[in-house]
């Protein structure tokens, strides 16, 4: 088994607790990680990404190679396309629909749209709207692993666990919202 | 199991304070902030008394660090590659003390320059220093690195450099750990033959020291950071740090078949990489920096024999990738898509609501009064406002250089000369430089954007800031008069402007303090406050 995955977004977005959710499964699995993450002074607001590989066997390159991406989960639709050079042939995109605008020129939804389409079945979530129903805004980024969760490698269980343990230090109320959003996610991409 | 998942630069912190580290000294520096944040942070850490707080720059932090292995014990210093260009005055001469505690420089490079003004090859400073240099290919390595970088530094008592690049600092991995060493006693010799360096006693560490080279060689002739892969055909790789990682990742996509020599640990095994060259046709030299190791080989006159960045193999500049090894192995291309055209950049951006903001908006309007309106800034989150929609600075070349560099302009004639740099950027060394501009009376206005924190790096203490400032200033010799403090927010715009358009007329020097605390920070602090009890 192994899965290469780039989580995109834009600095401040919060990426890197989708991956320290997927992390913490992979490792309580006995799973091999490599996870490059950017730092420094991109994290202002500019384009983020972070290279997640995963496997049962041992991994070299941090980086993932072009073309073999076997998942590309966005928070952010413009985001999502910004890797597609990543992405391997079968490879899916899971985005979120909610765009982050803060430079000029920034495409139609339309445009954004129709570039998706060209993707193998790309799974489109309207994640800010299901996080509020889930209990919270804040929890969109959990609504976006559950809808990619089957493209992870890693049981549903698991990253349950996973979202308990890394939550768990809020409280009882966080770690609910999480999990709901998580399933919220989910059922989305399950036929 | 006992795994851990740790970023590159906190393996590096882990694997120190398990190797009986009493102190670790540094300046934030994308690449390798992470690994003293990592100490600060530690609950085992504060149990052992390991001192960590940070440095002012990176020369007090070097010097720091040797002091404390002089008294014996195990230190740790941090930087990033630039950083060691300000450190690099005490490096290099303390390859010529020598050391007794353990000294481990740890050094993070940034190739494709993601956060930095370059790309230069730390190892470069290694071989000029002479010392021994590590650079570990995998988190589980510069773990399993550091007690024994600290181990060789005190067998042969040089400083030893753990060199690492941005992929691998900031990337995470499963690690597992050792069992912790106890620290060092206190044990300070007199030793003024080794440490007084007078001609006659540096003449003779040199000796010693060019004497020591042959020992480093066979070292690294056992090291387990050099090994050798097994494999057919008349090419093969020396793949050196996580150059190592894209051959193999290429070996294994690819299919290809070809002997390797991994090197981790300098100066080189000659008899090793002697056995590759003597087996192969063709070697590809894949080194993540500069082609330090390929020029060496090449020689002056060439050698049709070798491969890498330097004839085009490799591109001479930049990270590598699986892609870029694989096709200098003679791999075909991958089917990839291209990048959709509707696809715009998004550059990073000032935070919203950051003072910095107020700040620029003012000195752009005070400037645009002005015929000539260069601004001479600095390293930091203010760099930023070098973009639209400010495009208000117009230099960022080192740390501190605003100051000394609007001086130089003001110098040669240039009216207003003004500088901007932060709270920490101005301690970690724009003070000398404002002493130069006192001492000259150049007209200069300095401002001075104090947020309170090292705010690009993510928020770390600055070693200057709100009254320190002030203190530090008037200390200096600037005119008390002269010495403003403006808060940069919108309401306050109109008073802002007069203030810089006086200081801007002023023919002396002056410094505009633009106190306002980072909103990450403020935003920080709140979320602990609210944060339940923990």
């Amino acid at each position: 088994m192994q899965k290469n995955i780039i989580l995109a977004g834009v600095g401040g977005q919060g990426i890197l607790s989708i991956a320290a959710v997927i992390d913490w499964a992979a490792l309580n699995g006995g799973l091999e990680i490599r996870q490059a993450e950017v730092h420094g002074m991109s994290q202002r607001g500019g384009a983020v990404q972070s290279h997640l590989r995963i496997a049962d066997h041992e991994l070299y390159a941090d980086l993932i190679a072009l073309g073999t991406a076997d998942l590309i989960l966005s928070v952010e639709p413009l985001e999502a396309l910004r890797y597609l050079p990543y992405l391997a042939p079968g490879g899916r995109v899971v985005t979120s629909l909610e765009p982050f605008v803060n430079m000029p020129g920034y495409p139609s939804m339309d445009e954004i749209l129709a570039e998706l389409g060209k993707t193998d079945r790309p799974v489109l979530v309207h994640s800010a709207e299901l996080a509020r129903e889930a209990g919270s805004a804040r929890a969109s980024n959990m609504v976006m692993l559950g809808a990619a969760a089957r493209f992870t490698g890693i049981g549903p269980e698991r990253l349950e666990e996973a979202i308990k343990a890394l939550f768990g230090a809020k409280g009882q109320e966080i770690v609910d919202i999480n999990i709901r959003a998580f399933r919220m996610g989910q059922q989305l991409s399950n036929p | 199991m006992n795994r851990q998942l740790l970023l590159g630069a906190e393996a590096v912190a882990q694997g120190a304070i398990d190797a009986g580290l009493s102190g670790v000294y540094a300046y934030p520096g994308t690449p390798s902030t992470e690994i003293t944040e990592y100490i600060q942070r530690s609950k085992e850490a504060r149990e052992n008394g390991i001192r960590s707080s940070w440095s002012t720059n990176e020369k007090t932090a070097y010097e720091a660090a040797l002091g404390m292995s002089y008294a014996g014990k195990r230190s740790l210093v941090c930087m990033k590659h630039v950083g060691l260009n300000v450190a690099a005055d005490a490096f290099i001469n303390s390859a010529i003390t020598g050391v007794n505690g353990g000294l481990v420089l740890a050094v993070a490079d940034d190739p494709s320059m993601h956060s930095s003004q370059n790309e230069q090859d730390s190892r470069v400073y290694g071989k000029f220093a002479m010392v021994p240099v590590l650079e570990p290919a995998s988190q589980q390595e510069l773990y399993d690195a550091m007690s024994h970088a600290f181990e060789l530094s005190e067998s042969v008592r040089l400083p030893v450099v753990v060199r690492m690049t941005t992929r691998l600092s900031h990337s995470r991995a499963g690690v597992e750990r050792q069992a912790t060493l106890e620290q060092n006693p206190l044990y300070a010799e007199y030793a003024p033959e080794r440490f007084v360096l007078m001609p006659h006693n540096a003449r003779r560490q040199y000796q010693h020291l060019l004497g020591l080279q042959s020992m480093l060689e066979e070292l690294s002739e056992s090291s387990f950071l050099n090994q050798p892969v097994e494999g057919h055909g008349p090419v093969g790789v020396i793949a050196f740090g996580i150059g190592y990682n894209y051959v193999m990742e290429a070996r294994l996509a690819h299919g290809i078949d070809c002997r390797v020599l991994k090197i981790g640990q300098y100066p080189l095994p000659r008899a090793q990489v002697n056995e590759l060259f003597d087996a192969c046709d063709t070697v590809l030299v894949v080194e993540e920096g500069y082609p330090v190791y390929e020029e060496l080989f090449r020689g002056y006159f060439g050698s049709s024999k070798i491969r890498g960045r330097m004839d085009g193999a490799l591109p001479r500049a930049g990270e590598l990738t699986t892609d870029l090894v694989a096709a200098a192995l003679g791999a075909a291309a991958p089917a990839s898509t291209a990048i959709p055209g509707i696809v715009v950049n998004r550059p990073p951006e000032l935070c919203k609501g950051c003072g910095h903001r107020d700040m620029f908006d003012a000195i752009n309007i005070v400037m645009q009064e002005n015929e000539e309106h260069h601004v001479f800034s600095d390293i930091g989150c203010y760099t930023l406002g070098a973009l639209p929609p400010y495009n208000a600075i117009h230099t960022c070349v080192d740390m501190g250089a605003s100051i000394t560099m609007a001086k130089g302009a003001a110098d040669a004639g240039l009216r207003p000369a003004v500088a901007v740099l932060g709270d920490s950027t101005f301690a970690h060394s724009g003070m000398t430089g404002l002493l130069d501009a006192v001492n000259d009376r150049s007209p200069v206005t300095v401002i001075i954007a104090d947020n309170d924190t090292t705010a690009m790096t993510g928020g770390q203490h600055s070693s200057a800031s709100g009254s320190k400032i002030i203190d530090i200033c008037r200390g200096l010799g600037v005119d008390e008069k002269h010495i403003r403090v403006i808060v940069p927010l919108k309401k306050n715009l109109q008073e802002n402007i007069a203030v810089l358009r006086e200081e801007f007329a002023y023919e002396g020097v002056s410094v505009v303090i633009a106190q306002r605390e980072c909103i990450e920070s403020a935003a920080k602090k709140k979320r602990r406050a609210a944060a339940p009890g923990q």
